[in-house]
């Protein structure tokens, strides 16, 4: 007797299998469809594959033990992704409604699953947006030579290059201070900046173009923005191979380290990986499974899907690095070269006499006399470690703004890399964002806030304007502190919780028994014992672990974050500083609002059923 | 005698000249040269020549800078030659034997310092006098940023889409109505003829006054 929790009246919610096979043959016009497999499964594909693939897993792999990372990220996708994808795929293609219809059907009570995961989508795609309108200002800045972050700017009495820029670098000095402008701290908000807006608005407008009839619009853009990253990757690993150095970056990357597997923050953050990478517990799979014909081979699917999102964070890892090791190389021969001029200078030795490959031996000839120890002491050397310029810490933005653009630099034709690259990230976070408006509008939709008359082009657009005017926060001065913190706690402790509950819903409250039956009917034979352990105890063992540690390290950390404050002492190195006290609050909002509208709306329901007819009548 | 009277003149000459130079000398400067950096293959050997080549060029500096004073190249003095190739020099005023002021050379420098590095083909960062800050290039600021043109483009192709899509939503839901409508109406009109074409039958042998008025229904 498998564990299944009461839930009346389940039949009379769902469409029969009847129901679906005359759905079927009649086409009922009303409900959007997937012009073919390949647009389904390109706009999953973008969907998945987003910026994450490219700044957040090769740092992971490099940080964790570099090829031996591979293990536990293998592992946690197979026991952890697929299962929890395949979950989607196919309750999504059963029940044929976006994240709040499924849920409502199996139960209204657990509708509240659907709003929370419509809220998560609003509040992660509102600053998701906003760092692809970052992309798109370094995208309009490409196209001039030399490149506005290859050389600092000049001081108002043309005397000096700018104090900040000198003392940092040029690109640190575009990104914090032409880009983003940054105040000190998130206290200090600043006014607008006006470029910043306007990348902005120029962003959510081309999203709204691409979403504005929903899939009959996505459908045709995928073809470019999944494809497109794919294309200049390969570009960029070619040319990263020929540069000197990219080889050493790739070995770095992938040399294991078997002691990482010890650690078990390494097994949390594969499983994190995993699971934010898959854009799981946003409503946009189940939505977009929706659109697919009933017997669609949803299993297939999954697989394919997750075997594309791992290959392809590999595949950005190895191109990321070749890159990184080419800057790594460039910093190191400078560094050495800086300490032989130096060297030079000091002992007025003739130029040759000192190069990088005789500059150990010569340093220590000079250490082993006397005049000669005294005068190198007086000399500032610097220690040049090629492995500290390769592991130099770089994920998340600094990745693509700060070490890719100082690398794309140091190319020929850099407007060109540099004008490649971002149109790269620039689709893979649109094709992200189509996945995030479709889990915002359906639901909209679903919970007819909105009058039914109101076409889906107005409903977008409402979606899309409300989304500018909250994302204008980011374009204070201090708005990359608030895109950390809303990156920190609106797109992590929510989504798992939701993901978790999904599992134990369709599981337990929908009945894998019945589950069972419907992908019979739906692919022809049912699922293996492999899905069945899965979906009943790893996955959602596994979803919880993660939660229960991501919980109580977020809770016992310090809540600090990082500044850019020219004022320092330690300038250009970030400073830590610890965040005001009203910022719990917002925490709050940002991921307790999501969850708690499961209960809530669980509680208000009951009300509603509880409460005297004639308020109703 | 008298020749070694000139050759003693000559020497105490050179020697009280060479008094002036000194490493660390408050009116001369530092010259570094690197050479091999700069050129690579191409780099010339540093000799007695090229060092005459540097005295001629800054003395047509000072020249340059200040017209009327007729330095030669016997008024650069230089000292303290190392392999690396850098050395000391000074600038001995031509009228008097006293030394010319460190900000007058140095603005003579900085004057022609284009000419200086032309004529060794270097840049201020091989050719370097050290005090002399090198003159930075003049920034270039184009009329409109250039990203603001790339911004207009993107936009303007993007709310052009948008308002060709909503005009094309627009136009396809009214013909729709149109189509409804008249789809209404000629099943109206159907409707319509079969009824009169009947009363028009039944009266078929007796006079009808109703048939003068039936063109508007024969006229097809």
């Amino acid at each position: 007797m498998r564990l299944l929790f009461p839930n009346p009246g389940l039949k009379e919610r769902i469409p029969s299998h009847e129901d679906l096979e005359k759905m079927e043959k009649e086409e009922a016009g009303d409900r959007p469809k997937w012009d073919n497999k390949a647009q389904y499964l390109l706009t999953c594909v973008g969907f998945c594959v987003g910026l994450g693939n490219v700044w957040r897993f090769p740092y992971l792999c490099q940080s964790h033990g570099g090829g031996a990372f591979m293990i536990p990220f293998l592992i946690l996708l197979v026991l952890e992704g697929i299962p929890l994808l395949y979950l989607e795929f196919a309750i999504g293609q059963r029940l044929r409604k976006g994240s709040v219809g499924v849920w409502a059907a199996i139960n209204p009570y657990l509708a509240g699953v659907g709003i929370a995961s419509m809220t998560v989508s609003f509040l992660v795609g509102i600053y998701y947006n906003t760092i692809t309108a970052w992309v798109m200002w370094y995208f309009f800045n490409s196209f001039q030579s030399p490149l506005p972050w290859s050389q600092c700017p000049l001081n108002a009495n043309l005397t000096d290059l700018v104090s900040e820029c000198k003392r940092s670098s040029p690109v640190d000095y575009f990104w914090y201070r032409s880009t983003l402008n940054t105040s000190d701290a998130i206290e200090e908000s600043g006014g607008l900046q006006w470029w910043m807006v306007l990348c902005l608005v120029a962003a959510w407008t081309v999203l709204y173009i691409c979403c504005i009839r929903g899939i009959e619009t996505t459908g045709k853009a995928v073809y470019i923005t999944s494809t497109l990253p794919y294309l200049v990757l390969t570009i960029f690993l070619i040319r990263g191979l020929t540069l000197k150095g990219s080889v050493d970056g790739i070995k770095f990357l992938f040399t294991p380290d078997l002691d990482e597997l010890v650690n078990p923050s390494t097994w949390l953050d594969a499983g994190a990986q995993v699971f934010y990478s898959f854009s799981l517990a946003f409503g946009g799979l189940i939505s977009f499974s929706s659109y697919n014909p009933v017997h669609n081979n949803c299993e297939q699917d999954a697989i394919i899907i997750a075997i594309i999102n791992g290959c392809t964070a590999v595949f950005a890892a190895t191109v990321i690095y070749s890159i990184i090791g080419f800057r790594a190389t460039e910093q190191f021969d400078a560094c050495l070269n800086e300490n032989i001029v130096t060297l030079l200078n000091a002992f007025n030795l003739a130029e040759g006499t000192v190069t990088e490959s005789n500059y150990d031996e010569m340093l220590q000839n000079f250490n082993s006399t006397a005049s000669g120890s005294e005068v190198l002491q007086g000399l500032s050397l610097n220690t040049c470690n090629l492995r500290t310029f390769l592991s130099d810490g770089v994920e998340g933005t600094g990745l693509a703004f700060i070490v890719f653009t100082e690398a794309i630099t140091k190319m020929p034709i850099s407007p060109f890399w540099s004008a490649l690259f971002f149109i790269m990230l620039f689709c893979l976070g649109l094709s992200t964002m189509f996945g995030s408006v479709e889990g915002v509008v359906v639901p909209l939709q679903d919970l007819n806030i909105f009058p039914k008359k109101c076409p889906k082009e107005v409903l977008t657009g409402i979606v899309c304007l409300t989304s500018v005017f909250i994302a204008l926060i980011f374009t204070l001065q201090s708005g990359n502190y608030w895109l950390a913190l809303f990156d920190s706690y609106a797109g992590s402790i929510p989504l798992l919780i939701i993901a978790f509950c999904e599992m134990i819903a369709v599981v337990y409250l929908y009945g894998i028994d019945r589950f069972n039956e419907d992908i019979e009917f739906m692919i022809g034979h049912k699922p293996s014992i492999f899905w069945q352990a899965t979906w009943r105890v790893v996955s959602p063992l596994i979803v919880f672990v993660i939660f229960v540690f991501y919980f109580i390290t977020k809770v016992t950390a310090k809540l600090t974050y990082i500044t850019w404050n020219p004022n320092s002492a330690n300038f250009p190195v970030l400073d830590t500083s610890p965040y005001p006290n009203w910022v719990y609050v917002i925490i709050f909002l940002l991921a307790g609002l999501p969850c708690l509208f499961i209960p809530g709306f669980a509680l208000y329901k009951l009300l509603q059923k509880i409460l005297p007819h004639k308020n109703h009548q | 005698m008298l020749e070694k009277v000139l050759f003693l003149l000559c020497l105490s000459s050179s020697v009280l000249a060479q008094q002036f130079c000194t490493p660390g000398a408050s009116e001369g400067y530092k010259v570094r040269l690197s050479i091999k950096s700069a050129l690579g293959d191409e780099a010339y050997a540093w000799n007695e020549n090229e060092m005459f080549l540097f005295r001629a060029t800054l003395a047509f500096a000072m020249r340059s800078q200040y017209n009327g004073k007729e330095f030669q190249v016997s008024d650069i003095i230089v000292c303290d030659e190392t392999p690396r190739v850098s050395f000391w020099f000074v600038v001995k005023s031509p009228t008097s034997s006293q030394l010319v002021d460190k900000e007058d050379v140095e603005r003579a420098v900085r004057q022609y310092r284009n000419r200086i590095n032309g004529a060794f083909l270097l840049t201020d960062t091989y050719l370097e006098f050290i005090g002399i800050p090198p003159t930075l290039a003049a920034p270039v600021n184009p009329g409109t940023p250039p990203w603001l043109i790339v911004f207009g483009v993107v936009m303007g192709a993007v709310v052009a889409g948008i308002i060709v899509l909503a005009v094309s939503t627009v136009v396809q839901k009214k013909r729709k109505k149109n189509q409804e409508a008249e789809d209404e109406e000629n099943e109206e009109e159907t409707r319509v003829k079969t009824v009169e074409n009947v009363t028009y039958e039944n009266t078929c042998g007796v006079y009808n006054k109703s048939f003068s008025d039936d063109e508007r229904l024969t006229r097809m």
